[in-house]
């Protein structure tokens, strides 16, 4: 670990977090000051993570074991080509969610930048992180950010939505911790590799307790994943944050996603023994169950910011339906469509608020409002991106959603994921056409004028259109990238080698089990989670 | 020992989760004040009960008290408390922006 260049592993969690840092000492300075050094750490933050993306493209593992400790003693930070794709994303989002907020909505709160940067990190650390307990801590940095970036510009409904955000989030943090505490107190180790060792040589009659610990673990997961039936708390905190907060906030049901397919792949995955594939026949039924309830309540929505907080959980159903598949393919089409469907809905949420702003006094309520002066482009970006979101080719949800039901051809349950997601795909496009008819081409006469909107707050919504675009044109590389991803999550030994680093003779079961009682007598080091 | 600390967490557990339901946000709070302790006696049993061993390492010793869970119970302590600190600040603020104290926002 004398290299330098291994340190890139830890970057995209260090760089968020000396940002943040900084901002924390000149809480009391100018804002333009503070805006300039946020950016800065984004874009730095940008070429970390293409560094890091540039590593493991090609299959490398990158190990990073903090403080030197070695694996499963210490805590590791693993870099596959699954986490850091997934803080390339979350990077390119948070870039163009600051170049939204700078436009001035970031001026209604004092601390919005330093929780930004606090949310980032935690987001990084959940996807880097190779330890279960650190998983945890990164999720409460992660929360405690967003219950601030959530209540940023205050407001009754603000405070109200936030209290049922903060109070759901804390019930689910302490299931995350019995779950963590059996595990350990079952298994004796609580690193990813190390676990998933024990898992696949358990004993018999531990077998039920892991089980009851792993499905609490998949139900704090599927709380953050948005999954029916623990949606509920999505539609209301999403709708009633900011617009400054909530761009961000696309990446979060993404964290509940990733944490899923990873701990279901690698510790309860092919190779668990008698615990193999333990939640995929769940995800599949509450997969698409969450899409169904997700376009119930976009056809529902009475104002787009809530319309397209249930676009949110579609697309969570969506991607979770997909993991649920389980085959390679599959996962590779969920990642896919995962990726796409952070961006647009992110734009959806910046463009509703420039939406809102422009109409005064109606906001985003979808009923007949002043004349727009700018109907043509806000329309325009409007379309683009609804289209992209409801999965109308050209656009990058179009092959997402194909990738998906051509996965599941050899599905037994092929024909409810072929209805579920044609079906709810025309509900969506109905209700964003209906949305967006009555947004843009319906008129009240005495609704009073409509100011223009700012163009230069426009731009991050283009830019995330023309992405989308871009999305398409790229879609054999960024395709072939996923299937790649998804492959190395379905060989999980890999990961367990790199991880443990030659404690674990490859091939012998035998010798796998023998090592996991060998270690179990052992005291475990002093030192590691203070 | 193992009963007394069972039942305990069992008690705690089910009084944080009948509050957690009730409709004012003080009970509620409390309520998540009674998981978060239920969570950190669970989390510190979860090393198994033991009673004048040392949990550093000593020269011809054999049986150790394992530390990690005291470690982890540490972490969540800290991390409980700041939460409860902040859920506080916030249901005052929800009192004050709302007008009354039920988590719904208005009285039923």
């Amino acid at each position: 670990m004398t290299d330098l260049g291994n340190h890139v592993v830890i970057a995209p969690i260090l760089v968020p977090l000396l940002t943040g840092t900084l901002l924390v000492l000149l809480r009391g300075s100018a804002t333009p000051l503070r805006r300039t050094i946020s950016m800065l750490g984004i874009q730095l933050l940008l070429a970390a993570s293409l560094w890091l993306l540039l590593q493991v493209a090609n299959g490398d593992l990158l190990v990073y074991q903090l403080g030197s400790w070695a694996a499963p003693y210490g805590i590791v930070l693993v870099a596959d080509r699954l986490s850091a794709a997934m803080v390339m994303v979350t990077a390119v989002l948070a870039l163009f969610a600051m170049m939204h907020a700078i436009q001035g909505s970031d001026r209604r709160g004092r601390q919005y930048h330093l929780l930004f940067q606090f949310l980032l990190m935690g987001l990084n650390g959940a996807f880097l992180t190779g330890d279960l307990f650190n998983l945890f801590v990164f999720f409460e940095i992660l929360l405690i950010a967003s219950y601030g970036m959530l209540l940023h510009g205050g407001g009754a409904a603000r405070s109200k939505a936030g209290l049922h955000y903060v109070v759901v989030n804390l019930v689910g943090s302490s299931l995350f911790l019995f779950a963590v505490g059996t595990l350990y107190g079952v298994l004796g180790t609580l690193n990813m590799a190390d676990l998933a060792v024990r898992v696949a040589a358990l004993a018999p009659e531990d077998v039920g307790l892991v089980r009851a610990a792993a499905l609490l673990l998949f139900l704090v997961f599927a709380l953050k994943a948005a999954l029916v039936p623990l949606h509920l708390w999505l539609p209301g905190a999403y709708s009633a944050a900011g617009p400054a907060s909530v761009a961000l906030f696309a990446i979060m049901t993404k964290v509940g996603g990733y944490s899923i397919l990873r701990v279901y792949s690698l510790i309860f995955g092919v190779e668990a023994g008698m615990l193999a594939n333990l939640v995929e026949p769940w995800l599949l039924v509450l997969g698409l169950l969450t899409i169904v309830v997700g376009t119930i309540g976009v056809l529902a929505s009475r104002n787009l910011a809530l319309l397209v907080a249930h676009l949110v959980v579609i697309s969570s159903g969506s991607i979770l339906t997909a993991f649920g598949l389980g085959s390679q393919a599959a996962l590779s089409a969920g990642l896919y469509y995962s990726f796409q469907s952070a961006l647009v809905t992110a734009a959806l949420f910046m463009l509703t608020e420039n939406v809102a702003r422009t109409r005064g006094a109606f906001t985003d309520q979808l009923r007949a409002g002043p004349m727009l002066p700018a109907a043509n482009l806000l329309g325009g970006l409007f379309l683009v991106l609804a289209l992209a979101v409801a999965g109308v080719p050209p656009l990058s949800g179009f092959i997402g959603k194909v990738l998906i039901i051509q996965a599941s051809f050899d599905s037994p349950a092929m024909a409810w994921i072929m209805a579920i997601l044609l079906s709810t795909s025309l509900l969506t496009l109905m209700a964003l056409a209906r949305a967006g008819s009555t947004l843009f081409f319906k008129t009240d006469t005495n609704a009073g004028a409509a100011t223009l909107p700012d163009a230069a707050n426009l731009v991050p919504v283009a830019a995330v259109a023309g992405i989308s675009l871009l999305y398409v044109v790229l879609a054999s590389p960024i395709y072939s990238y996923t299937e790649a991803a998804a492959a190395q999550l379905l060989s999980p030994v890999d990961y367990i080698e790199a991880v443990l680093d030659g404690e674990t003779p490859a091939g012998g079961e035998t010798l796998i089990g023998g090592e996991a009682i060998s270690l179990q007598s052992e005291p475990p080091s002093p030192g590691r989670h203070d | 020992m193992e009963a007394l600390i069972a039942l305990s967490v069992g008690l705690l557990t089910a009084s944080g989760l009948y509050l957690l339901l009730r409709g004012r946000t003080f009970p509620v709070v409390l309520g998540i004040t009674l998981l978060s302790y239920a969570v950190n006696l669970f989390l510190f049993v979860m090393g198994r009960l033991s009673i004048g061993v040392p949990a550093i390492l000593e020269p011809n010793r054999a049986d150790y008290a394992d530390p990690l869970p005291q470690a982890l119970v540490l972490t969540a302590i800290v991390i409980g408390f700041g939460m409860t600190a902040f859920v506080v600040v916030l249901a005052l603020r929800a009192r004050a922006d709302l007008g009354n104290d039920h988590v719904d926002g208005r009285e039923p």
